[in-house]
C-alpha cells in the first residue's frame, strides 16, 4: 500500500484543461463541467456503440478515460446499458450484421437522446464504404447529431465532439429539480 | 524445394523470411496437412478464392508454419463442385476457417462435422458468395431470418447466459453463450462475425497501395503488424528489397506498437480485478507513449506509417534521441508497476490458476502468439526465422508454462521490458540510407508477407490481376487460433470472471471478422 501512495504522490496531477466545443482554444474545466450541468441538470451519461469499426476509434475513447483528459472529472461516463444514456457514441461503418442491434440500441436510449458518429468511417463510411456488408455511415441507420471526422479522431477532438452535442442540444425546459436529502 | 517427401516442388519467395509457395493436388493437399500435424507444426491460415476469371477454377489455401518456414499450399478446386478434403481433423483451429471460406466463396470441405454458416449471418442469403466472380460485392439483400443453432446444454439447474453483440464496455461487438451452474461455466460458446464488413471484397480490384492503407484497418491495434506483412507481400510480388533504414524503422514502428498494446492491457487488466490503480498509472503511460508517436511519425497509433517500398516518413536525430529518452523513463515506471502488481496480494489472488490454458491444450488448439508463449508454445517469428532488423537483436521468445491469466500478464511484463531494449538498440544503431523504395508491381503475381504482431503472427497472402490491381488479398489475424481456445479456458471458471479472462487473451473481433 505505502509503495502505491508514494508512486501516486510522486506522479502528481496530470490532467489538462477540456478542449473547446470542437476546434478553438483551451479553457479549463470547471466551465465545461458547469456547462453540462446547466444543460442536463447531471452528469452526461454515454454509452459507446462498435457498429463495426476496426477499433482503432475505441482505442481512443478507452483514452478519453485516461488521467489526462479525466473525463469523469468533467461529469461524463460511460454506462453499461442503452437504458441510462443520454448519448450513444458509435463507431464504424454500420456492418450488416450490426445494423438491427444499432437500432435497438437507439430505440432502447431514452429520449432525448444524442448521437455522436465518431471517425470517417461513422461519419461517411470510410475506407470500407457500402457493400452487401456495410451500411456505411451511422446516419445511413439511425439519426446523427454530430460527427467527429479522423481516422481515428485523438481524444481531444472526440471530446469536443461530445461537448458540441451537448451545447447544441436546447436545454431541458422543466425547473431545475430540487433534491431533499435522503429521498434520492 | 520438396517438404516432408512429397512429390512437388515449394517456390521461394523474394521475402525476408522463409516463406515458400506450390500448388498441390488433393492427395497431396491431404498428405501435407498431415505431415505438418506430424511435425507439430502450426496451421496458419486458410482461405478461398475463385479463379474462374482467369480460366481456372477455384482454389483453397493453406499456410503452415513449420520448422523451414512457412508453406502456402493451394489446391485447384472442380468450378462445378468446389469441395476439398477437410483438414479439421488434423487442425481443430481449421473450423471456423473453413466455414468463413465457404460463406465468402463457396468451397465446401467435404464430410466436415460443422457446416453451420461463421461469418454468415442474416445480411446475404446462403446462396451467395461475396468473392465470387461475377459478384460485384455491392448487391443489397434484404435481412434473412438469422436462427443460429448453439448447441445446447442440457442438466439439472443449467441455464443460459446470452452476452452481446453490444457488450458493457467500450469494446468491440460479439455474442457469448453460457452455460451455467450457479455462477460456474460449463460451457462458452462463441459467436462471431458482428463486424463483417467486407474487407476480402473491398480489396479486389484496389491497386497495391490503396490496399495498403486497407490492411493497415483491418485490426486498430495491430495496424504496424498488418501494413508490414501487406507491405512484405507486395514487395516479395515485386522483387523489392527495402533498404536496411527502412527494415529498422518498421522494426522500430513494430516494436512501439507492441509497448502500447502491453500498457493498454497491462492497465485494463488490473482494473478488471479492481485495482484501480494501475488503469490510471499504465493508461497514463500509454498516452505518453502514443502523443510521442504522433510527434515523431505522425500518427498515435502509426497507421499508413509502413508503406510498401519502406516507411511514410524518416525520423530525425532529435527524434532519435527523443525517443530513447522515453524508453528509458517507461522502462523505469513499469519496473515500479511491475513491483507493485507483484507485492499485491489481492491481485495476484485473481490472476493465478484463473482462466488456464493447459500447454497440451494450447499445443493441441493450435494457441498462438502471446497466449501461446504464456501457455509453454515457444513459437515467435522474431526469435525462430530472425529476419532483418531482428537478426541483430539476439531475440529470445519469453515463455510462461502455467497458462493462466497471471501467465499472460507476466508475458506482457517481459516482452514490454524485451521490446523496450530493443527499441533503444534499433534507436542506437539506426542505419543511414533512403527510408523508401520505389515499387512496381507486377501483374498476374504472388506475394507473402508474415510478421510477429504484438499478438501473434499476422499473415498476408497477395495476389494481382492482368491489370497488377488486386485479384485476392487475404489477412489472416492469429485471433483465429486463439478464439476457440477462450472457449476452453473459461470453462470451470465463474462468470464474473470472465471479463478479466478474455481480456488476458485480448482478441480481435475485426481481425477475424474481415
Ligand atoms: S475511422 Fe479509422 S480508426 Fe475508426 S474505425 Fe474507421 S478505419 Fe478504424
Amino acid at each position: 500500500m505505502w509503495h502505491i501512495l508514494k508512486y501516486i504522490a510522486r506522479r502528481g496531477r496530470v490532467t489538462e484543461p477540456a478542449p473547446e466545443p470542437l476546434e478553438g482554444t483551451h479553457r479549463p474545466a470547471h466551465p465545461v463541467h458547469d456547462e453540462i450541468l446547466a444543460i442536463l441538470g447531471r452528469a452526461l451519461a454515454i454509452r459507446q456503440v462498435d457498429a463495426g469499426s476496426c477499433n482503432g476509434c475505441e482505442l481512443e475513447i478507452n483514452a478519453l478515460n485516461n488521467p489526462y483528459y479525466n473525463i469523469e472529472g468533467l461529469g461524463i461516463r460511460f454506462v453499461a446499458s442503452p437504458r441510462h444514456a443520454d448519448m450513444l457514441l458509435v463507431t464504424g461503418p454500420v456492418s450488416r450484421h450490426m445494423e438491427l442491434a444499432l437500432r435497438r440500441t437507439y430505440d432502447a436510449t431514452p429520449a432525448p437522446k444524442l448521437v455522436v458518429a465518431v471517425g470517417d468511417c461513422g461519419g461517411t463510411g470510410g475506407i470500407f464504404g457500402e457493400s452487401y456488408a456495410s451500411c456505411g455511415r451511422v446516419s445511413n441507420v439511425i439519426p446523427v447529431d454530430v460527427t467527429v471526422p479522423g481516422c481515428p479522431p485523438p481524444p481531444a477532438e472526440i471530446l469536443a465532439g461530445i461537448l458540441a452535442a451537448v451545447r447544441a442540444r436546447p436545454p431541458i425546459e422543466a425547473e431545475p429539480a430540487t433534491f431533499e436529502p435522503g429521498f434520492n | 524445394m520438396e517438404f516432408f517427401g512429397l512429390d512437388c516442388r515449394f517456390e521461394r519467395f523474394d521475402a525476408p523470411l522463409p516463406i515458400h509457395g506450390a500448388r498441390v493436388l488433393a492427395g497431396q493437399w491431404s498428405a501435407l496437412a498431415l505431415a505438418v500435424a506430424e511435425a507439430k507444426g502450426r496451421l496458419v491460415s486458410l482461405w478461398g478464392s475463385d479463379e474462374r476469371a482467369t480460366g481456372d477454377g477455384f482454389a483453397v489455401s493453406a499456410a503452415y508454419a513449420t520448422a523451414d518456414g512457412l508453406l502456402w499450399a493451394k489446391l485447384g478446386l472442380d468450378a462445378a463442385k468446389p469441395a476439398y478434403p477437410d483438414i479439421s481433423r488434423f487442425f481443430p483451429a481449421a473450423v471456423r476457417m473453413q466455414r468463413a471460406a465457404r460463406d465468402l466463396v463457396g468451397i465446401e470441405a467435404e464430410d466436415a462435422a460443422d457446416d453451420r454458416p461463421w461469418l454468415r449471418h442474416g445480411a446475404w442469403p446462403a446462396d451467395y458468395f461475396p468473392l465470387r466472380f461475377g459478384n460485384t460485392g455491392q448487391e443489397r439483400f434484404q435481412a434473412q431470418a438469422d436462427a443460429y443453432p448453439f448447441v445446447p446444454v442440457e442438466g439439472d439447474g443449467v441455464h443460459e447466459i446470452p452476452v452481446g453483440p453490444v457488450h458493457a464496455g467500450t469494446i468491440e461487438p460479439g455474442h457469448f453463450r453460457f452455460s451455467v451452474v450457479g455462477e460456474k461455466v460449463l460451457r462458452l460458446e462463441e459467436r462471431l462475425g458482428y463486424t463483417h464488413k467486407g474487407i476480402e471484397r473491398r480489396f479486389m480490384g484496389m491497386d497495391t497501395d490503396e490496399g495498403a492503407r486497407l490492411a493497415g484497418r483491418v485490426s486498430g491495434d495491430s495496424t504496424v503488424a498488418y501494413a508490414w506483412a501487406y507491405a512484405m507481400a507486395v514487395e516479395s510480388l515485386a522483387g523489392v528489397k527495402v533498404p536496411e533504414r527502412a527494415a529498422w524503422l518498421r522494426a522500430l514502428l513494430l516494436e512501439r506498437e507492441r509497448v502500447a498494446n502491453h500498457l493498454g492491457d497491462l492497465g485494463a487488466l488490473g482494473n478488471d480485478a479492481a485495482f484501480g490503480f494501475a488503469l490510471a498509472q499504465f493508461s497514463r503511460l500509454r498516452e505518453d507513449w502514443l502523443r510521442l508517436n504522433r510527434e515523431c511519425f505522425g500518427h498515435r497509433l502509426l497507421m499508413d506509417c509502413v508503406r510498401p517500398g519502406g516507411v511514410a516518413r524518416d525520423l530525425d536525430a532529435d527524434g532519435c534521441a527523443q525517443l530513447r529518452r522515453q524508453v528509458a523513463d517507461i522502462a523505469r515506471e513499469v519496473a515500479e508497476l511491475k513491483d507493485i502488481y507483484e507485492e499485491h496480494a489481492g491481485l495476484q489472488d485473481r490472476l493465478v490458476t484463473t482462466g488456464r490454458a493447459t500447454p497440451e491444450l494450447a499445443q493441441r488448439l493450435g494457441l498462438t502468439g502471446l497466449a501461446g508463449r504464456a501457455s509453454g508454445q515457444a513459437a515467435d517469428l522474431r526469435a525462430d526465422f530472425p529476419w532483418p532488423p531482428y537478426d541483430g537483436l539476439a531475440v529470445t521468445a519469453c515463455t510462461h508454462r502455467n497458462g493462466d491469466v497471471a501467465a499472460r500478464v507476466a508475458m506482457r511484463f517481459d516482452e514490454c521490458f524485451a521490446s523496450l531494449r530493443m527499441i533503444d538498440a534499433l534507436l542506437a544503431g539506426l542505419p543511414g540510407g533512403s527510408a523508401r523504395e520505389p515499387v512496381l508491381v507486377m501483374r498476374d503475381g504472388a506475394g507473402a508477407g508474415w510478421v510477429e504482431g504484438w499478438r501473434g503472427e499476422v499473415f498476408v497472402a497477395l495476389e494481382t490481376n492482368a491489370q497488377g490491381r488486386i485479384a485476392r488479398c487475404h489477412c489472416h489475424d492469429p485471433s483465429w487460433q486463439n478464439w476457440p481456445v477462450l472457449e476452453h479456458a473459461i470453462i470451470g471458471n465463474i462468470v464474473p470472471d470472465f471479463p478479466l479472462i478474455n481480456k488476458s487473451f485480448n482478441l480481435s473481433y475485426s481481425g477475424q471478422d474481415l
